[in-house]
């Protein structure tokens, strides 16, 4: 029997508390969770920073990839008899989902930011380079890495597949938003999956929702928005991402820094300082890692570098105000003054965070051609874009969706011994002026 | 503080006006490719390289009053037209923006339309393939669209005299 077709003598299931069981029952699917690149996902957390907010978010990019596999395996078994749905797709997409956040490396929004990498693009090194994920993908088909890539890339020629891994109701959205919501504890985040995947229907060129369970779609799109507001943008993990940003910052300006010499030299991250990294350097470093040269890095000597691996590791976090750069940009400015008077470096005690810094979107219809919005199947067979047909989700997407915040170590201005400078930033942090 | 903002306020500034979604976030990635650092990340949707981080950007700006957006409404759409306002320009003024000499590269992607940026943003999204592997792409993935050869050598034209433009 060819590899493609070849089932496992029995069905394996692992325990999810979100789809209760995933069953694999694929040789090539049970193959790939074995590899050393999927099994690193273990190591890299869902929500990054999120558990310093809500402890309970410890779950890792490997739960999520296996509840993505999980929801495809289900949209294509009800798509099986269905007259637009090409059977032979089936072991792709399921492929494509359980591997489609392969890339992600530790804390991969804030380390993206700072390296200017992107895990996109390292996803598509490991389903094409020299891995253990390529040798069984190949062993499918040939050109079967490149299809891989080409789903989770969205450059597949049959767009339908691609839409059930990535538009704007996927099964990555509805793995994420469910398991974020039960690992984080919040009540939000909750809606009917099993009904909308019993209404979704394949057309020629994306996944499209019966009229019928516009209602189901709704839940979808508000639990979406709560969860964001709650639970992705919470200011808290936002200090946090500052943080973290800012210690990467720093080892990297400490190491191009010719006279400086770190206690202990920074191996893992020397090919992202020089910017030549290699996948084998890439596939190495883990939150684990990472952790090891936060705790070790609080005995350095240079005393940002030490004071933010401590803030970080202890949850030592920066405060926030809300922050309108119009009318404030000004006062701003001072602050960046007063500080650098104070002796605290506004390059890294100092921050703008914005939402546009963070990595979540939106629902948007958007306008025509800009991005694929949502489309309902109506009684006559047309297709009407949902924001034109539901109140709700109309009134969400006119939402003002953004804000600003301003973050500062308040310990440390607390202590500033100057009382008018002390009180001058105090009352421009918090309107006193 | 607030750089990637200021990075597109002087885009907008230089400018004057921009009309549409679609062609925004095709003339900044364009501009990306031809070195400018916008640092916007860009995925490929369904209708090319596509910024979610873009499209918030430009909504914080509206909101924070230094763009203006209008809205059109067109038969089955809406069309933005975007334009930076007094507030943005005096916020623009506080700021050393470290940015190129960009005028010429935006006046010849204003020129164009929505339909050709698609096209060259598709085509400078696939650079590390042969022009061979390009075309054949592009057909692959916007299939739909029908781009002719005449279209197709348009581009490749395009994008060689837009990337050799110098940058000042």
């Amino acid at each position: 029997m060819a590899y493609k077709d070849e089932q496992l003598t029995e069905e394996k299931v692992f325990k999810d508390p979100v789809h209760r069981y995933i069953h694999v029952r694929d040789r090539a699917i049970w193959d790939l969770i074995a590899t050393p690149e999927f099994q690193r996902l273990r190591r890299v957390k869902q929500l990054g920073t999120t558990n310093l907010t809500f402890h309970g978010a410890e779950h890792s990019r490997f739960n999520h990839s296996l509840g993505v596999y999980e929801i495809v395996r289900r949209i294509t078994n009800n798509f099986a008899d269905r007259e637009r749905w090409d059977r032979e797709q089936r072991l792709l997409c399921l492929c494509a989902a359980l591997l489609h956040d392969l890339g992600h490396g530790p804390f991969s929004h804030s380390f993206e930011k700072v390296f200017k990498l992107d895990h996109e693009q390292f996803t598509q090194q490991i389903i094409l380079g020299d891995t253990k994920v390529n040798e069984i993908l190949k062993k499918i088909a040939a050109d079967f890495p490149e299809k891989v890539a080409d789903v989770i890339g969205k450059t597949y020629s049959d767009k339908l597949v691609v839409s059930l891994i990535s538009s704007q109701i996927d099964a990555d959205r509805m793995d994420y938003l469910q398991r974020d919501a039960y690992f984080t504890g919040v009540s939000y985040g909750h809606f009917d999956m099993e009904r909308i995947l019993r209404v979704m229907r394949p057309m020629d060129d994306q996944v499209v929702i019966k009229s019928t369970g516009m209602h189901a779609v709704e839940d979808y799109i508000m639990s979406r928005y709560q969860m964001y507001w709650q639970v992705y943008f919470h200011p808290v993990t936002r200090s946090a991402e500052v943080i973290l940003s800012k210690i990467f910052h720093r080892a990297k300006e400490l190491y191009e820094d010719a006279s400086y010499q770190f206690k202990v030299e920074p191996t893992h991250f020397i090919s992202f300082f020089e910017k030549n990294v290699t996948l084998a350097d890439y596939l190495k470093l883990d939150e684990m890692i990472v952790y090891y040269y936060f705790q070790q890095w609080q005995e350095e000597d240079d005393e940002i570098l030490a004071d933010l691996s401590y803030r970080f590791i202890n949850r030592h976090l920066f405060k926030y105000v809300e922050y309108n750069p119009d009318p404030q940009i000004n006062a701003g400015m001072e602050l960046y003054q007063l500080f650098k008077k104070a002796g605290i470096d506004p390059d890294y005690y100092l921050v703008v965070d914005s939402s546009s810094d963070l990595p979540y979107d939106f629902y948007r219809p958007g306008e025509e051609e800009e991005r694929l919005p949502i489309h309902l199947l109506m009684p006559d067979g047309g297709l009407k874009e949902l924001s034109r047909h539901s109140d709700i989700v109309e009134a969400i997407s006119g939402k003002k969706r953004t804000d600003h915040k301003l973050y500062f170590p308040k310990d440390r201005v607390q202590s500033i011994e100057d009382a008018d400078l002390k009180k001058r930033i105090l009352d421009i942090l918090y309107g006193k002026e | 503080m607030l750089d990637n903002h200021a990075k597109l306020l002087y885009f907008f500034s230089k400018a004057n006006q921009i009309t549409g979604r679609k062609k925004l976030q095709k003339m900044i990635y364009i501009l990306q490719q031809c070195r400018v650092p916008f640092e916007e990340k860009y995925q490929f949707h369904f209708y090319g390289p596509y910024s979610e981080e873009l499209t918030l950007r430009v909504e914080e700006l509206c909101n924070l009053n230094f763009l203006n957006e209008e809205k059109e409404e067109k038969s089955n759409y809406h069309q933005y037209h975007y334009t930076i306002t007094e507030d943005g320009a005096a916020f623009l003024n506080q700021f050393e923006v470290n940015m190129p000499e960009m005028e010429d590269r935006i006046s010849a992607l204003q020129a164009c339309s929505a339909r050709f940026l698609e096209l060259v943003s598709t085509v400078l999204y696939f650079a590390y393939l042969s022009k061979e592997e390009i075309i054949e792409k592009v057909h692959t993935v916007k299939p739909k669209l029908k781009y002719t050869k005449e279209e197709m050598d348009q581009a490749f034209r395009f994008i060689e005299e837009i990337q050799n433009k110098p940058l000042h």
